[in-house]
């Protein structure tokens, strides 16, 4: 487990990254018997997956807690946009542009932040960050547009782009040197980003780097008596991990072009907290899991209503039918939040370590009786 | 679904992209099965017996009530097309072409989804609605900002919005879409309708302070009133910002107190409008007399789900609203009646609004004898139509506004019910409310969308 | 000088009820060592106390309207005026106050149960486990206001002797414009009772000096045959009740709608980290600090030397007080550091 840090072969890192770039790629089949394979959605579950992972790097590594982490998501969106905007509407400058402005911001946010630890550094992240969300909101308008969000418009510069063409009659989209990034192909371009971004994680997990971050974790007094400054790879870690915020909200302005002040929001930033915990921190997959779920809730729960429950319930006979729907029908459409938050309970009081702590257990489960018979029974297991 | 188009899009282009152009087609099964030259525009329904609309409003946040509200009127309106029910404004709209059978031909369907007054997720449902569920129009609001991010959404998707709940300018002015649709008034028209009434209740010879939210909607607000109340003569004391969500408006209130204004204007909706009317009657403003006059507070957009928020604090005081169930012309009583026998209560300005937008859309299409988009649009594109509650309206072709009766409400002093918290001080005609569209500038953009 | 007064009588206002629920919260960590993310759902479900007594009250005989006809409009009358005339409107009238009957003991049952049945159980877990339980639970409990009482505030009328204004001018003879509304005034004057109360309670009884010590150290009062578990319950419960009264006392202010524990959440946790983690004065200190900066940078004379400083002048103190003071401006060593 990624847990117990080890430096294993290059092969089993290729066969976890076959494994893990064949579940994402195949993610249009098998979502489909849930109804989430529609192009918005699986763009959200590789996006926010992206966030998370990155939050993760932060988090799960060496326990700092950051509530502000929103912040880089959005500023990594209006980088995009106004990449846009301003050069052309090819969208691997957007990605670069928006990854580094978001970093740079990160080195800064990181720089005032981390001289605390702590609850008193998770409260620094989330009042620098309400206040890059309060003034996107109002006396950055210029900038970011307000509450209408920063869109794009017909007399944009677009410089790069009018050298080889003229204006179309229509605003244009963002496209891979043509290819239009809206629908499937802009899945699929960031299911690519997205197992880059898992391969950067899975290799950080298991470097040097990963193990000095969760010896800081650990124990950071004793990391300084050792006479080990623990600042510059806490920054450097911070700094990956905006980036990735960055990145993936750079992927929502390609995927998407409006870029709104909500997604900087406290509420945005905890929620990317409930992901990686729902999923399991510390864990390489546990974070993707979780943001899949809410976003899942979010889109697919939030959507149901009485003629939709008939419809899943139509199996049933008549009279127990609409008891069920009856019975449901506080949990999904409006009361979609009300199974979320129940959810978190049970997850947190059942299941300490996540959804991925679950998928453990469950495997053991399975495995117990077998294994028990060809070997020793196995008395002691985590 | 989408793929047809990503099809012919990727067929034109090079090679280049074969790669990801194949892991797409393995990813869709129905990629080939669906026939790629019949569709034209996305969504057509041409091959299916249903046509599905999407209704997208908050259903979680602080105007979950409106939505709630809202989607009542999409339910009730779907229900009246397909030929349910007892008909509705159906009765009463002039010049109709809808049957009472669906649109041409097609039983309607519909979807909801919640947008949570946020831009973000309102997008994301409404490309589910999109891209899942094959809507073929969608609609809803309460919030300008959303309903800006919607629109131009509709444009790139080519997929018609009709807007719900939204009052700022920019909706069909800076940010117009051809796309995007809106029947609800703006912030211009409830200062050009509030104008002579304040004139005639307040005099020519007033100080106002403006408290104003600090967003997009609250500013183009204030420039509207502040231009209207310039214009008779009153003179703008101060004009102060305030946080969305302030909670507690006492630090903005106490400095109107020796200001020397004589009346207060709430650029503020929703819980902000609650909050600062609340605690500016509780600071005692209106029981104040200044420069020999009695202190005023004017909101000037006004709903009665907020009306009710705000309880007793509403009474006697001045503001415009879309449309209000009391009104006693033949379409509004048409749908009071079945909205009032469907759920036993009166339904609200939103509801209205969302009520109506739905039917014209159907009607739209059944005009144009078709379901793309580029045809519903100039069928909707300066129509005139009458008997829908706020008499003879036009949809004008420029801007995508509609120009009707604007209402002047005062709050109810002698409520006889809990539902009659306004009444109507004026019904102003829709000359008095109609401008220039190129005052506000924004460009409507093509009507096909690649 | 008017105005001045003013926004100092709106920064202790808005301090005070800051502070009364940053000492709730402050208190629960102090002693339980819990991160509760429901606290401000507590506060909220005090205002909904308000409402459920005000329903309950006004409970009305229904005539109908028989002008409307298409739906069943009501004009109504509440049974307390029917049967006991003046009496009765007096009884309704004074509905918030009576409310704080109703909120102590509910509240205080609701923390109870809330402390056995799912908070003792986080007491040894890790912050980001309760933070994400307690956040589940404020969602859940704000979801079931919403389906009982819909998602629109719900306003709630001070008394009427005195929901009208105090001309304080006229009694310190300033100007005539400096007035403040009763109701402001009673807040204060409450949220500083309570506040009082609670730090009389820590260190003038047995009991509280016991809860501080359990606070400091855990361990050895349990040592020392005392049941420190049972206390921590009655702490919690009392912070509960704290957070109720502020919730019920401010619905005059803030017509109470589901929602609103979510928008003190976030603030009143910056009030807490400010005054330092653990630190009762340092959150109550934090609280009116906080509330008159608020007030001060939101005059226009401020905002235009620096425009939208009052969007963001809590955080900015935020950072500012924690790159000074490492441990907020009361905070103990250690605490809430790893």
């Amino acid at each position: 487990m990624p847990t117990t840090p080890s430096f294993p072969k290059l092969q089993s890192e290729l066969a976890i990254m076959a494994v893990f770039a064949a579940a994402v790629l195949t993610m249009p089949l098998w979502m489909a018997p849930f109804g989430a394979a529609y192009p918005d959605l699986l763009q959200k579950f590789a996006i926010y997956g992206i966030f998370a992972i990155g939050f993760n790097l932060l988090f799960g590594l060496t326990g700092y807690l950051s509530f502000g982490h929103a912040a880089f998501l959005g500023v990594g969106s209006y980088a995009a946009v106004w990449s846009f905007k301003l050069f052309t509407m090819n969208v691997l400058p957007a990605v670069v542009f928006g990854t580094l402005v978001a970093s740079l911001f990160a080195v800064l946010i990181g720089f005032v932040a981390l001289r605390r630890a702590g609850i008193y550094f998770s409260i620094l992240t989330l009042a620098l960050a309400q206040m890059s969300y309060n003034m996107a909101y109002s006396v950055l308008t210029p900038i970011t547009n307000g509450e209408t969000g920063l869109q794009l418009t017909q007399n944009d510069p677009r410089m790069i782009d009018h050298m080889f063409v003229d204006r179309g009659a229509g605003l244009p989209s963002t496209n891979l040197f043509g290819l239009e990034m809206s629908g499937y192909p802009g899945f699929y371009f960031c299911a690519v980003v997205l197992i880059i971004a898992f391969f950067i994680s899975l290799r950080i997990f298991r470097s040097p780097f990963g193990l000095k971050l969760r010896a800081i974790k650990s124990n950071q007094t004793r990391m300084g008596y050792t006479g080990f400054n623990t600042r510059p790879h806490l920054l450097f870690a911070f700094i990956i991990s905006g980036g990735f915020a960055g990145l993936a909200g750079s992927l929502l302005a390609i995927t998407d072009p409006l870029a709104g002040a909500e997604r900087m929001q406290w509420t945005a930033s905890g929620e990317v907290v409930l992901m990686t915990i729902l999923g399991g921190a510390g864990t390489l997959v546990g974070p993707l899991l979780g943001a899949g779920l809410i976003k899942y809730f979010e889109n697919i729960f939030s959507a149901f209503n009485d003629s939709t429950l008939h419809e899943i319930f139509a199996f049933l006979p008549d009279g127990l039918e609409s008891v069920v729907v009856f019975l449901v029908s506080p949990f999904v459409g409006e009361g979609w939040h009300l199974t979320l938050g129940a959810l978190f309970m049970v997850i947190v009081i059942f299941l300490p370590g996540g959804i991925m702590e679950g998928l453990r257990r469950l495997s053991r489960l399975v495995r117990r009786p077998s294994a028990g018979r060809a070997d020793q029974p196995q008395t002691q297991e985590g | 679904m989408s793929d047809d188009r990503n099809k012919l899009t990727v067929s034109r282009r090079g090679l280049m992209k074969g790669s990801v152009v194949a892991g797409a087609a393995l990813a869709t099964p129905t990629f080939f099965t669906k026939g790629a030259y019949a569709a034209t525009f996305r969504n057509d329904p041409t091959n299916s017996p249903t046509v599905t609309f999407g209704f997208n409003v908050p259903q979680t946040g602080a105007y979950a009530d409106e939505g709630a509200d809202e989607l009542r009127a999409y339910k009730l309106a779907v229900k009246h097309i397909n030929g349910e029910g007892d008909g509705g404004m159906l009765n009463t709209m002039k010049p109709l072409a809808l049957e009472g059978n669906g649109v041409l031909g097609k039983k309607v369907e519909f979807v909801t989804g919640d947008t949570q007054t946020k831009s973000d997720a309102a997008r994301a449902s409404a490309k589910r609605m999109i891209e899942k569920d094959g809507v073929i129009m969608f609609s809803g609001g309460s919030s300008s900002g959303v309903a800006i991010a919607q629109q131009s959404l509709a444009q790139e998707m080519g997929v018609v919005f009709m807007c719900g709940l939204t009052h700022s300018n920019d909706t069909t002015g800076k940010d117009k879409r051809r796309y995007g649709f809106r029947h609800f008034f703006n912030a211009y028209m409830s200062g050009a309708a509030l104008g002579p009434v304040l004139k005639d209740e307040y005099g020519t010879e007033r100080r106002a302070y403006h408290l104003t939210a600090d967003y997009t909607w609250g500013w183009t607000q204030e420039e509207s009133i502040k231009n209207t109340t310039e214009a008779l003569g009153w003179e703008t004391v101060a004009a102060v910002r305030t946080p969305l969500g302030a909670g507690d408006f006492s630090q903005y209130i106490t400095p109107v107190l020796n200001s020397g204004a004589d009346v207060l204007i709430l650029n503020h909706y929703g819980k902000d409008m609650v909050n600062s009317l609340t605690q500016a009657v509780q600071f005692g403003l209106r029981d104040k007399m200044v420069n020999g006059k009695q202190f005023e507070i004017i909101v000037p957009l006004y709903s009665r789900l907020m009306a009710q928020g705000a309880g007793e604090n509403v009474k006697g005081i001045l503001g415009s609203t879309n449309w209000h169930w009391s009104l006693q012309d033949e379409g509004s009583m048409a749908f009071v009646k079945s909205f009032g026998a469907e759920y036993g209560f009166p339904p609200s300005q939103a509801a209205h609004t969302c009520y109506v937008q739905t039917i014209l859309y159907a009607n739209a299409c059944q005009m144009a004898g078709s379901f793309a988009p580029p045809q519903t649009i100039r069928a909707l594109e300066d129509f005139e139509f009458d008997g829908m509650g706020n008499g003879p309206t036009l949809y004008r072709g420029a801007d995508h506004q509609c120009f009707k009766k604007v209402l002047v409400v005062r709050g109810n002093e002698n409520p006889t019910s809990q539902f009659d918290l306004l009444e109507v001080v004026k019904e102003v005609p829709a000359e008095a409310v109609t401008y220039d569209p190129a005052i506000f500038g924004g460009e409507l953009g093509p009507y096909e969308v690649s | 000088m008017d105005a001045f007064v003013l926004q100092i009588l709106n920064g202790l206002d808005k301090g005070g009820a800051y502070a009364l629920i940053a000492l709730g919260l402050t208190l629960v960590f102090g002693t339980l060592g819990v991160v509760n993310f429901a606290h401000g759902a507590l506060f909220m479900l005090g205002a909904f106390c308000a409402v459920a007594v005000e329903k309950l009250l006004t409970l009305s005989k229904q005539v109908k309207d028989e002008s409307i006809t298409f739906f069943d409009a009501y004009k109504e009358q509440p049974y307390l005026e029917i049967w006991w005339g003046d009496f009765g409107r007096a009884i309704i009238d004074y509905s918030v106050p009576l409310s704080i009957l109703f909120a102590i003991p509910v509240m205080l049952l609701f923390g109870f149960v809330m402390e056995r049945g799912l908070i003792r159980h986080f007491y040894k877990r890790s912050h980001a486990e309760q933070i994400l339980v307690t956040f589940g639970l404020a969602i859940v409990l704000q979801e079931i206001i919403k389906a009982a009482f819909g998602a629109n505030p719900i306003p709630q009328a001070a008394p009427e002797p005195v929901s009208g204004s105090a001309n304080i001018g006229a009694w310190f003879g300033l100007g005539e414009a400096v007035v403040y509304p009763y109701w402001r005034l009673i807040y204060l004057f409450f949220s500083l009772s309570v506040i009082g109360g609670v730090f009389a309670f820590l260190n003038m009884t047995t009991y509280g000096m016991v809860v501080r010590a359990g606070m400091a150290d855990r361990e050895t009062v349990g040592l020392l045959g005392i049941n420190i578990q049972k206390r921590f319950t009655v702490v919690f419960g009392l912070a509960a009740v704290a957070a109720g009264l502020a919730g019920v006392m401010y619905t005059p202010i803030l017509p109470p709608d589901y929602h609103m524990g979510m928008d003190f959440l976030v603030l009143s946790f910056v009030v807490v980290v400010v005054g330092g983690m653990g630190s009762l004065p340092g959150a109550v200190a934090a609280g009116f600090l906080l509330g008159i900066l608020q007030s001060f940078s939101s005059m226009t004379e401020v905002k235009s030397i620096i425009p939208g400083i009052d969007q963001i002048i809590i955080y900015l103190i935020a950072v500012a007080v924690l790159l000074v003071r490492p441990r907020g401006l009361m905070g103990r060593k250690g605490v809430m550091e790893s």
